[in-house]
């Protein structure tokens, strides 16, 4: 976790410090506009990407809606084909089962791929607790591992840092001499990433999709780090959410669609790997055992609530952090846990009942971008206020806003009783406006004056005007032209 | 053609910017349209649903019930509070047998400006004139939650001499989001500073929008900045634009 989910900040807290660093917004700028982008000309090239939506869509809630039918189906394929199923019903239980195998094989070194859920269970430091060496091999990742920082991003984890942060970290691991040229940078991570490939006991990933009609675990990656992770060493553990299953090989497809587009504007992925079992006898490669732990971690509880099951759907591409107006000035770590963004502000609190997520729902303008850019349109803004409509009145909500709240209903619920409010607000104004804008910067609405001229009450309401406008209404023959 | 709607002026409209339901008032009378303001509307309740104060935004929104249930056709200067009542009030009075069918009535009969004068009325040419430079900000809730995307700019695209410059990052959020502008004021700023620097660079002399809420953000940001720039609602930029054309006179 962050040092500030530690120190119990609030997002605004939090955002703050984000919003001083011009190389962070920068950076994160420059990403997503190129993603946006990206992921705009891939959607256009496929064309009736509106259709394909709405099929993810179809298949994700088909799925969620009979999934224990469909993880049953999944567990028993992959039993058949040799895997050992571990399940977790929390981050704990998920870490225990790991440690389980990692103690079985007296294992020293594990190599990682990307993994959000693994994040989630932040297995990294209880492998370190127990004296095992943990490498991240995505590219990102490591770089973020040697930062000893969160992942900013779902997709682009080392979203935030500069070329010339990651020139600092790479010669601090022991680059010598290493310029900000990427194939130096480059060059640097592929000696340090196969010497871990090919000496790691244990291979870790996670699960992009599990099949049901095989118990297969299918794996995308840019970089082939999980290929070599799961087929290198002796043993590969799956950590997947629950909610990770497809039923067919026909609906991969449609996913495989959907995903690299949606995440990077990738037509295709460059790696998809598709794991059934261990390796069997005639195979020359792959892990001898093949561990699959499933976790739940809260899931079950989104699955029993209908205003938020739809959050499970989610395929985890990132599109909704890169269309978001919030997230483009205050990057990932200001969400405060591992999952950053729209998706975030709703998973999070949904997740974690800690007082520093608790305004996660807040820190949107509920402009309904997300939901535009997500590939299985999950409706996060909607969610979003869901979530406050839940704290609303609550303990953690401020008396002064609860009080607002109950004077703007008595006031507005009656016509004359709104007319009558805003005919003393008018009158109450008068010394604090100048030229049609009011001046002073002290009050509840501070937040806005302090940077933004607040426009004064017009002299006269409209409804008051127009009990006097004459209307000259044109009579039109036929059509108005 | 003759028909009568009922306007529904949004509270943000009615006490800050009358101006701009004036002046839907007088187009909709050149398309041979009456008006009626029902005096019994107040607020959508949007403020306070969207804060999660749902109890609250049901009694308000009641207003709009009580006041529109005889008309066929509500017209509103808002795509944010049109969008509201579309998205959200077959909901909001999904519990109250009472109430339900009248909230689902007031869904089929509400319309944004730009898209009853296009849509309904079939009206894209006022006869306006107007020669300045502008740019669209295109706000959230009305393209996204209402689809309105295209009318606007179909308005905007017949008035003469209007120099139509495009809104780099135009579908971006200009950060106002009601209370959140307050309550994550600094995101918030810098989500308006940003607007405010692409309406800049466009070196329009107007801003026009079919949301007071977004302009009054974007316009308040930049007067702090002291880049002031002419903010208008597309009604006001019509009107203003058929008495400088041949609009009025037709």
């Amino acid at each position: 976790m962050s040092a500030g989910a530690k120190d119990r900040t609030s997002v605004i807290e939090r955002s703050h410090a984000a919003l001083q660093d011009d190389f962070l917004r920068a950076a994160v700028r420059f990403t997503t506009d190129r993603l946006k982008d990206r992921k705009h000309g891939a959607t256009e090239e496929l064309g009736r990407w509106e259709e394909w939506r709405e099929r993810g869509r179809e298949i994700r809630a088909h799925t969620v809606s009979h999934l224990d039918y469909y993880l049953r189906r999944f567990v028993d394929n992959a039993r058949a084909a040799g895997a050992e199923i571990h399940f977790a019903s929390d981050a704990q239980e998920a870490s225990a089962a790991v440690l389980g195998v990692v103690h079985a094989k007296q294992a020293q070194l594990v190599a990682k791929s990307k993994s959000m859920v693994s994040e989630e269970i932040h297995i990294n430091r209880r492998l370190e607790e127990q004296n095992v060496r943990v490498v991240e091999t995505d590219l990102g990742e490591y770089i973020i591992q040697l930062a000893n920082e969160m992942p900013s991003h779902i997709i682009i984890p080392a979203i935030h840092k500069t070329r010339e942060q990651i020139k600092d970290l790479f010669t601090r691991d022991g680059g010598q001499n290493l310029g900000t040229d990427t194939k130096a940078l480059v060059t640097f991570a592929r000696r340090k990433l196969r010497e871990t490939f090919l000496t790691a006991d244990i291979g870790m990933t996670g699960c992009n999709f599990g099949v049901a009609e095989s118990g297969s675990v299918v794996l995308f990656t840019n970089e082939g780090n999980a290929d070599m992770v799961s087929a290198l060493p002796k043993t590969h553990i799956v950590v997947m959410g629950m909610e990770r299953v497809l039923p067919t090989f026909a609906d991969l497809e449609v996913m495989a669609n959907l995903l690299p587009r949606s995440a990077t504007g990738q037509k295709v992925i460059t790696y998809m790997s598709v794991i059934t079992g261990p390796r069997r006898a005639q195979e020359r490669c792959g892990p001898e055992e093949l561990h699959i732990v499933i976790l739940d971690n809260g899931r079950s509880s989104q699955l029993g609530d209908d205003e938020f099951r739809d959050v499970l759907h989610c395929i985890r591409c990132g599109a909704c952090l890169n269309v978001c107006p919030v997230y483009r000035h205050i990057g990932g770590h200001a969400y405060g846990s591992v999952y950053p963004g729209p998706i975030g502000a709703v998973l999070t609190p949904l997740l974690l009942q800690g007082e520093e997520f608790a305004d996660l729902p807040n820190a949107s303008s509920l402009c309904g971008a997300c939901y535009e850019a997500c590939p299985v349109k999950i409706p996060l803004h909607d969610m979003l206020v869901a979530l406050r409509r839940r704290a609303a009145g609550g303990p953690r909500t401020k008396r002064a806003e609860r009080a607002a709240w109950r004077g703007y209903a008595l006031a507005f619920a009656k016509p004359g009783r709104y007319r009558l409010v805003t005919r003393m607000a008018r009158l109450a104004q008068t010394p604090l406006q100048h030229d049609g804008y009011i001046e002073s910067t002290w009050g509840p609405l501070m937040g806005w004056t302090n940077s933004r001229h607040a426009p004064a009450l017009a002299p006269e309401s409209f409804r008051d005007r127009f009990s006097r406008m004459k209307q000259d209404v044109r009579t039109i023959k036929s059509d108005p032209q | 053609m003759w028909m009568k709607v009922a306007l529904f002026a949004t509270c943000l409209v009615d006490n800050f910017y009358p101006h701009v339901a004036e002046s839907m008032v007088r187009i909709l009378n050149h398309c041979g349209v009456e008006v009626e303001f029902p005096e019994a509307q107040t607020c959508c309740g949007q403020p306070a649903f969207n804060s999660g104060y749902q109890e609250q935004a049901r009694v308000v929104g009641r207003t709009l019930l009580d006041a529109f249930g005889n008309y066929e056709y509500v017209v509103s200067p808002s795509g944010s509070c049109t969008g509201m009542i579309h998205h959200y009030y077959p909901y909001l009075f999904d519990s109250n047998p009472g109430l339900a069918g009248h909230a689902r009535e007031l869904v089929t009969k509400t319309y944004e400006f730009s898209q009853f004068l296009v849509n309904i009325l079939g009206v894209t040419d006022l006869g306006a004139q107007f020669a300045h430079t502008v740019t669209y900000h295109p706000s959230c809730h009305g393209s996204r939650l209402l689809g309105v995307k295209q009318e606007p700019l179909e308005l905007l695209a017949r008035v003469r001499d209007l120099n139509l410059v495009e809104l780099p990052h135009a579908q971006d959020c200009c950060g106002f989001g009601g209370a959140f502008a307050v309550k994550m004021s600094e995101i918030s700023t810098a989500m308006a500073t940003e607007k405010a620097d692409w309406v800049t660079e466009t070196g329009a002399e107007v801003l026009v929008g079919t949301d007071m809420g977004c302009l009054m953000n974007i316009g308040g940001r930049m007067r702090h900045m002291g880049r002031p720039v002419r903010v208008m609602h597309l009604a006001e930029l019509l009107l203003e634009g058929m008495e400088q054309g041949s609009g009025v006179r037709g």
